[in-house]
């Protein structure tokens, strides 16, 4: 009986949130198989056993190279029965989620997403899930024999030792129905931080005042290798990219650190960042919300503490 | 065109979140409840494709008990044309989902949230999808349809994807896909009289069952530091909090 764990790649990369998974199914107890989709670096995989893989299954068909969901519900349904593993896990994303719940309902298992801590058995087979947007948790018993487990960031410490997984290719056969779906284009930052991995996270309001003053936020994020975020209206506005938009309806991040500068704090954009370990509001505003959801603030206005803030970090760090 | 637009009844996003019955219960003393919030970006483009053709039709489905019909009566004030409640408690993702795909054949489009702000699992559409054999796409920021051609594009970690399917299809939606609407004096007094059919659910195993809830553990209060000290911030966020 093993446990199975796909692991996303991005840019040749296996993703952070993946070693997670793979540490996660480690502290689990049983053998862990990773599986990996798509054309990815030999000397990538074979790392995955310095996180607790065994073996690593790379189905490198070129069909694959683009995340079909439909596909890759197919495959990993198949591996999980070719593996007798009872159980899949794997990290939230926009592609593994999806792929989660349908492997979930091909194989008739128990499905959570959003988990947070390692499954407890003493009483059923239990995991904890973040709930009312990080506002609360739920105890979920899942009951059927297989389970699938989509986990948020941080459910698992990422624990490098030492170990070399064996690299085994994993021939796949696919019908015209498993591409039901076609990815015409994608646009993707590259390099950057991707804004739900991020440990640090810098975001700005419209205490900015136009997207033209964003230099000293970028500034900021740059020299902490952060990555950065913004509030709804920001967004709206078009000052930002949309996929920077932290919140109720935008990206909920989990960071170490979040930095909000010149964002009042309205219960939506809260909601996106609670799930911080540590947040610092910067505001000229003393009446600002945010404050009281802070760990750390400073009143004042942005222009001038941010680039201060910044020439802090740079001489704690020489 | 037949779409079918499924919403969730949710507490609004301003609501103090508190358990009752030895924390086994939400408790909804004092809490407004909403449709979901990216369900209002479902139903929206759902309306936007009825107004723009003719002979279009949208119908809401809620799975809930009697106290989501206010709910349901929101989305045919919106400009649903009907709707229907499967009568039973939302209690996990499959069990949603076995519900939704009873009532969904014959509908060309299938539209919801990505996610319920309450449970927020966001797989509901794709379960749906794999019940009836249909692609499944989320999140949805645009759709477009040209015949039963369907272009979409997809908001992914970092940026966005363009992804095309054809009908019928399900989609969890999102921000910016539609403008929310208000319901209008004419829509709400017509919501009064729309239909709005009740139906047992189809009966089905509890396959994840939630025992109990919790809170987070409450924060401290915040600490203030001066804009003139800026560099007490760092070496607080080195030393104390440690998160630098």
């Amino acid at each position: 009986m093993s446990t199975l764990v796909f692991i996303e790649v991005s840019e040749g990369k296996v993703r952070k949130s993946s070693l997670e998974a793979v540490c996660y199914a480690k502290a689990m107890g049983s053998p862990v198989t990773a599986i990996v989709l798509g054309p990815a670096d030999a000397t990538e995989l074979q790392s995955l056993g310095k996180y607790g893989a065994q073996k690593v299954l790379h189905a490198s068909d070129a069909k694959l190279a683009k995340g079909v969901i439909q596909a890759y519900s197919a495959v990993l349904t198949k591996a999980m029965q070719d593996e007798n593993a009872d159980v899949l896990v794997l990290a939230n994303s926009s592609l593994g989620t999806p792929v989660a719940a349908k492997v979930a309902v091909k194989t008739g298992a128990s499905f959570a997403s959003n988990v947070v801590e390692l499954p407890t058995t003493s009483s059923g087979f239990v995991v904890k899930r973040s709930i009312y947007t990080g506002k609360a948790f739920s105890l979920v018993e899942l009951k059927n024999p297989k389970k699938v487990i989509a986990i948020k960031k941080n459910a698992a410490e990422v624990k490098e030792s030492v170990g070399s997984a064996e690299v085994v290719s994993y021939p796949v056969s696919l019908t015209d129905a498993d591409f039901n779906t076609t990815i015409l284009s994608s646009e993707k930052a590259t390099g950057d931080i991707l804004l739900p991995e991020a440990e640090i996270v810098v975001s700005g309001g419209r205490g900015l005042k136009g997207p033209e003053h964003w230099g000293v936020l970028e500034e900021l994020a740059k020299t902490l290798h952060a990555a950065t975020g913004c509030s709804k209206p920001v967004s709206d506005m078009g000052w930002r990219p949309h996929h920077e938009h932290v919140g109720q309806t935008g990206v909920k991040v989990a960071p170490q650190l979040y930095i909000a500068i010149g964002i009042s704090g309205a219960i939506q954009h809260l909601a996106g960042v609670n799930s911080s370990k540590c947040i610092v509001v910067i505001n000229k505003d003393a009446d600002a919300p945010f404050f009281k959801a802070a760990d750390y603030g400073i009143i004042g206005d942005a222009f001038d503490v941010v680039p201060k803030l910044t020439a802090a970090i740079k001489a704690a760090n020489s | 065109m037949k779409i079918l637009v499924c919403i969730s009844h949710v507490p609004d996003t301003t609501s103090k979140i508190n358990f009752v019955d030895n924390s086994t219960k939400f408790d909804t003393t004092g809490v407004q409840f909403i449709i979901g919030p990216y369900d209002d970006y479902a139903l929206a483009r759902a309306i936007e494709l009825k107004e723009a053709t003719p002979g279009t039709t949208v119908t809401a489905i809620n799975v809930g008990l009697s106290d989501t019909e206010p709910t349901i009566r929101k989305a045919l004030a919106i400009g649903a044309d009907d709707a229907i409640r499967v009568n039973a408690d939302p209690s996990d993702s499959f069990f949603v989902a076995t519900q939704i795909a009873e009532h969904a054949k014959g509908f060309d489009l299938v539209l919801m949230g990505r996610e319920s702000i309450d449970y927020n699992s966001g797989v509901v559409h794709a379960m749906v999808g794999e019940i009836l054999g249909l692609p499944s796409i989320s999140p949805v920021m645009k759709l477009d349809i040209e015949g039963t051609n369907v272009k979409m594009t997809v908001e992914i970690e970092g940026g966005k994807e363009q992804v095309e399917a054809k009908l019928p299809l399900v989609a969890g939606c999102q921000e910016p896909i539609a403008e929310w609407k208000i319901p209008n004096m004419r829509g709400i007094m017509s919501a009064r009289t729309k239909p709005l059919k009740v139906v047992e659910p189809k009966a089905t195993q509890p396959t994840a069952v939630i025992q109990k809830f919790e809170l987070p553990a409450p924060k401290g209060a915040v600490k203030m530091i001066s804009a003139d000290n800026v560099a007490e911030l760092v070496t607080k966020l080195k030393n104390e909090a440690k998160v630098l």
